[in-house]
C-alpha cells in the first residue's frame, strides 16, 4: 500500500481525523468553496471536494458507496433552491436525499453522516463554516463502521 | 485495446501561495510513484510562459497522453491548461485538475503538514481520475445568421436594428397592437425631460423601414424546439400560425407595472389615489392642473415581503398558469421584495414637471431609502431647488388615507426623522410602484428554458460576466424581462444583447457541450423517463430507447443519475471517473498493486 494517510492519522493514541467526501457542483458550491479560499476563511483539513456540474448528478450509489469505501462523512453541496444552474437538479438531489438517508440507516450507519447543503458562489464564509461545523459532528459519531471494517482487512 | 495511459502531474507552487504552505517537493515525489504517473515535476508558476511550455515539452518528450495540474481552481485556470495540451497535440479533455490552492493552502495555512498530506490525497485523486479519461470533442453547429426578437419596445427596437445594420434578417415580434413598450406610455422621461416620442418614434420609423426587419404585432412565440443555430419556432398573430426558423433569440418582452390591490393606500377607493404611470397619463392630458398639493408614497409594493424558493420551484414545473395566478396573486398583497430602481427617479421627475408648471403647487414625496444614482444626483438637486419636498417615513409603517367632507384626501403618517405624527391635506396621492415580472414572460421563460431568478424576473447566465447571455446557449435577454431599468439602461442592454447574439450568426458555426449524457442502448429499456426529468428537452424515446439529442443536453447529469437501469453515462464525469477519485482517496493502491 501507498501512504495512506488515514492509518497514520488513525492510530489508537492518535485523535481521530475523519474524512469527509464532498461532491460540490462546479456552479455554486465549489465556488463557493474557492471563494472561502481567496477570502483565506480557514477551516479543518477533513474534507476532500470532488468536483461535479451539478447535484442533480448525484446518484445515490456515489453517496452509498463512498460510505462503504470508508467516508466517515458524505456532504452533497449545490446551489440554493431556484439557483440551479440547470433550473431543478438541486431539486432532484434534495428528493432523492430521503431515500438516501433511510438506505444509510438500513445500512447500520449514523444517517448524520450524510448531509445535503446549499451553498452558493458567493457564501465562502458559509463553506467554511459548514466544515467546520460537519467536521465536529463527525469528530462526535466517531470513525465509520465501514472504514474500521476495510482498515482492519 | 486502450492505450496505457502515460501521466504527466505538474505541481504549482504559486510563488509561495501554495508552496509558502504545502510541501511542494514532496508531493511532486510522491506523485512519482501513483499509478501511470510517468512524469512529475513541479513549477514556480505552472500557468506562466514557461509553466506551459514545460508542459508542452514534457507532452512530447515522455510521450505524455494524460496531464494533470496541481495548482488554482478549475473554474478560472482550465481553460488555459487544456490549451497548452490541446497546443502540444493532446486532446482537451485529457486533462484533470487537482486544486491545491483555494482548496488547501489558502484555508489550511496554519497546519502545512495536514495541508501537504491533504494535497498530497487531492493529487492522487485526480491522477486516479486522468487515467481513465477519454477524448471528447465539442460538436460544431450551424448558426442560421436571422435572428427572432421578442418584444418592441426600446430594448427589442435597439436590438434589432443593431442587428440588421450588421446585415443579419430579424423578426421582431410584438404581443401589443403598437410597437414601443413600456417606454412609449410614458409622458416625459428623466432625467432630460424630453417627450418619450422622441426616443421611441425614430426607433419605430427606423425599424419599419428597416429592409432586413420583419415587425409582427398583435404576435407572441407559440412554441419552440431546436438548439443555438437552428430555432424552429411558431409565432401565432392576426393571421394563424407562422413558422419560422431563427439562429438565435432575443428576448426583450419587458415587464408591468405593479398596480396595488384595491383598498391598498385606497388605492381604487378613492379616485384621487393614482400611481404614477396614471399620472403621467395625466400630465400628458393635462388633467392636474394647479392644486395646492400633491402627495407621493415611494415603494408601494415593492421592497417588501419575501418569494419563497417553493414558489420559484413551482415555475418549471406547473403546466397550468393557475399556480403562476396563485403567486402573482400573493405577491400583489405582500409586496415585491426588490428595489425597483426607477421609481425614485420618476417621482423626482413628475415632481419638477408639476412644480416648472405650477411653482404653488406644494409636493412632498413620502420615502424610506432615496436611492438617485450618478447625475442624477443633479436631478434631485434640482428638485430641491424648486422646492419639492423630500419627508423620510417609517418604512413599513403605512400612511393612513381618509377622505374630508370636502374630498380633499387626509394622509397620516409618521416623519422618521422627528418621530413625530404629521398630517397632510391633499388634492392628490401618488403611489409609486415597481416594475414587476410578467405572467406571460414567466411562461415565456419556462418555453425557452431560461431560468427566472428569486425575484421573478429572468435571470442572467451570470450577473456581472454575462449580463444579457441566459444559461441557453444562443438565447439572450434584454430590457426590463431581467429585471428594472430605465429608458437608457433597457437601450444600453439592447445593443449589448445585439453584440452577443451578432458573435455566433457573423462566424456562422458554434461548438457546444462536450460533456454530455451518453445512451446504452443495450440498457435502456425506454422507460422515458429522463425525457419526463430533463430541463432541456435532450432525451426523446425512439422506438422504445432513448436518444440523447446532444446539441441540447447541458451535461447536467440528472438523467444518469435517475435513469433505473443505468443506461445512462456522462461524459467526463462518469460514474467510474468519480468513484475512481474516492477510491483514491480511501483506499489507494499503489503503482504496483493496480499493474498486478
Amino acid at each position: 500500500m501507498v501512504e495512506e494517510p488515514f492509518e497514520k492519522e488513525n492510530k489508537a493514541e492518535e485523535k481521530f481525523e475523519p474524512l469527509i467526501v464532498a461532491y460540490c457542483c462546479n456552479w455554486c458550491a465549489y465556488a463557493g468553496a474557492d471563494l472561502a479560499g481567496t477570502s483565506r476563511f480557514e477551516y479543518p483539513t477533513n474534507i476532500r471536494i470532488i468536483r461535479v456540474m451539478c447535484t442533480g448528478r448525484i446518484d445515490p450509489t456515489l453517496v452509498l458507496e463512498a460510505l462503504r469505501m470508508g467516508a466517515d462523512g458524505v456532504l452533497v453541496a449545490g446551489c440554493h433552491p431556484g439557483d440551479c444552474h440547470y433550473q431543478k437538479g438541486n431539486y432532484m438531489m434534495e428528493k432523492r436525499f430521503d431515500y438516501i438517508k433511510k438506505a444509510v440507516k438500513t445500512a447500520g450507519i449514523e444517517p448524520e453522516r450524510v448531509r445535503l447543503e446549499w451553498v452558493s458562489a458567493s457564501e465562502g464564509g458559509k463553506f467554511a463554516a459548514l466544515v467546520r461545523e460537519m467536521t465536529e459532528q463527525i469528530k462526535q459519531l466517531g470513525p465509520s463502521p465501514f472504514r474500521l471494517v476495510n482498515n482492519s482487512k | 485495446m486502450k492505450e496505457e495511459p502515460h501521466i504527466g502531474v505538474f505541481i504549482c507552487q504559486c510563488g509561495i501561495n501554495i508552496g509558502g504552505v504545502v510541501n511542494v517537493p514532496e508531493v511532486t515525489e510522491y506523485a512519482k510513484t501513483l499509478p501511470y504517473v510517468t512524469h512529475a515535476e513541479d513549477n514556480l508558476y505552472t500557468c506562466s510562459e514557461a509553466g506551459l511550455t514545460a508542459i508542452k515539452e514534457a507532452i512530447k518528450q515522455h510521450n505524455l497522453n494524460r496531464v494533470v495540474v496541481a495548482s488554482c481552481t478549475p473554474r478560472t485556470h482550465e481553460p488555459l491548461f487544456r490549451a497548452a495540451c490541446k497546443e502540444a497535440g493532446l486532446n482537451a479533455y485529457l486533462f484533470e485538475m487537482a486544486n491545491i490552492r483555494e482548496h488547501v493552502s489558502w484555508v489550511h495555512p496554519h497546519e502545512p503538514d495536514k495541508a501537504t498530506q491533504k494535497a498530497k490525497d487531492i493529487v492522487r485523486m485526480a491522477v486516479a481520475k486522468a487515467a481513465l479519461l477519454e477524448p471528447q470533442t465539442e460538436p460544431e453547429v450551424e448558426v442560421k445568421d436571422v435572428s427572432l426578437v421578442i418584444g418592441a419596445g426600446v430594448a427589442g427596437l435597439t436590438a434589432a436594428l443593431s442587428m440588421a445594420n450588421q446585415g443579419f434578417k430579424v423578426y421582431l415580434i410584438e404581443k401589443e397592437k403598437e410597437p414601443g413598450g413600456i417606454t412609449r406610455r410614458l409622458y416625459k422621461i428623466y432625467p432630460t425631460l424630453a417627450d418619450s416620442s422622441e426616443v421611441v418614434e425614430p426607433l419605430i420609423e427606423a425599424v419599419k423601414s428597416h429592409k432586413n426587419i420583419e415587425l409582427m404585432t398583435s404576435t407572441t412565440l407559440k412554441d419552440v424546439l431546436g438548439y443555438i443555430g437552428n430555432f424552429n419556432s411558431v409565432l401565432t398573430g392576426p393571421n394563424g400560425d407562422r413558422e419560422i426558423n431563427v439562429g438565435t433569440i432575443i428576448v426583450a418582452s419587458g415587464s408591468s407595472n405593479y398596480t396595488p390591490p384595491k383598498g391598498l393606500y385606497q388605492y381604487g377607493v378613492y379616485d384621487h389615489v393614482i400611481t404614477q404611470r396614471e399620472l403621467d397619463e395625466k400630465l400628458r392630458r393635462g388633467e392636474i392642473g394647479e392644486p395646492e398639493r400633491i402627495i407621493m408614497i415611494q415603494c408601494v409594493g415593492a421592497r417588501k415581503g419575501e418569494i419563497q424558493p417553493s414558489e420559484l420551484e413551482a415555475f418549471p414545473k406547473s403546466d397550468t398558469a393557475e399556480l403562476l395566478r396563485k403567486i402573482l396573486k400573493a405577491r400583489k398583497e405582500e409586496g415585491w421584495p426588490y428595489c425597483s430602481r426607477i421609481c425614485c427617479m420618476n417621482a423626482i421627475k413628475n415632481a419638477i414637471l408639476i412644480k416648472e408648471k405650477s411653482p404653488k403647487t406644494d409636493v412632498v414625496i413620502l420615502f424610506g431609502d432615496l436611492r438617485v444614482y450618478k447625475e442624477y444626483e443633479d436631478f434631485y438637486r434640482r428638485a430641491r431647488d424648486l422646492e419639492v419636498r423630500f419627508v423620510r417615513h417609517i418604512e413599513g409603517v403605512p400612511e393612513e388615507i381618509a377622505q374630508t367632507p370636502e374630498g380633499k384626501l387626509q394622509v397620516m403618517g409618521y416623519d422618521a426623522l422627528s418621530g413625530l405624527e404629521v398630517e397632510f391635506l391633499a388634492d392628490w396621492v401618488v403611489l409609486s410602484t415597481p416594475l414587476i415580472p410578467n405572467k406571460d414572460e414567466i411562461l415565456l421563460a419556462r418555453m425557452l428554458k431560461i431560468p427566472i431568478g428569486t425575484d421573478g424576473f429572468m435571470m442572467e447566465a451570470h450577473l456581472k460576466l454575462r449580463p444579457v447571455d441566459t444559461n441557453v446557449d444562443g438565447v439572450f435577454i434584454a430590457g426590463t424581462v431581467s429585471g428594472p431599468k430605465d429608458v437608457s439602461e433597457s437601450i444600453i442592454s439592447g445593443g449589448a444583447a445585439a453584440a452577443r447574439a451578432s458573435i455566433p450568426m457573423g462566424n456562422r458555426k458554434v461548438r457546444t457541450e462536450a460533456i454530455t449524457a451518453v445512451v446504452d442502448e443495450d440498457l435502456c429499456i425506454g422507460c422515458g423517463l429522463c425525457e419526463e426529468i430533463c430541463p432541456y428537452g435532450a432525451p426523446k424515446i425512439e422506438d422504445g430507447k432513448s436518444k440523447i439529442r446532444e446539441i441540447l443536453c447541458r451535461g447536467c447529469g440528472s438523467c444518469a443519475a435517475e435513469c433505473p437501469r443505468r443506461a445512462i453515462t456522462m461524459r467526463h464525469f462518469g460514474d467510474h471517473q468519480i468513484l475512481a477519485q474516492v477510491k483514491a482517496l480511501l483506499v489507494p493502491q499503489s503503482a504496483k498493486e493496480v499493474r498486478a
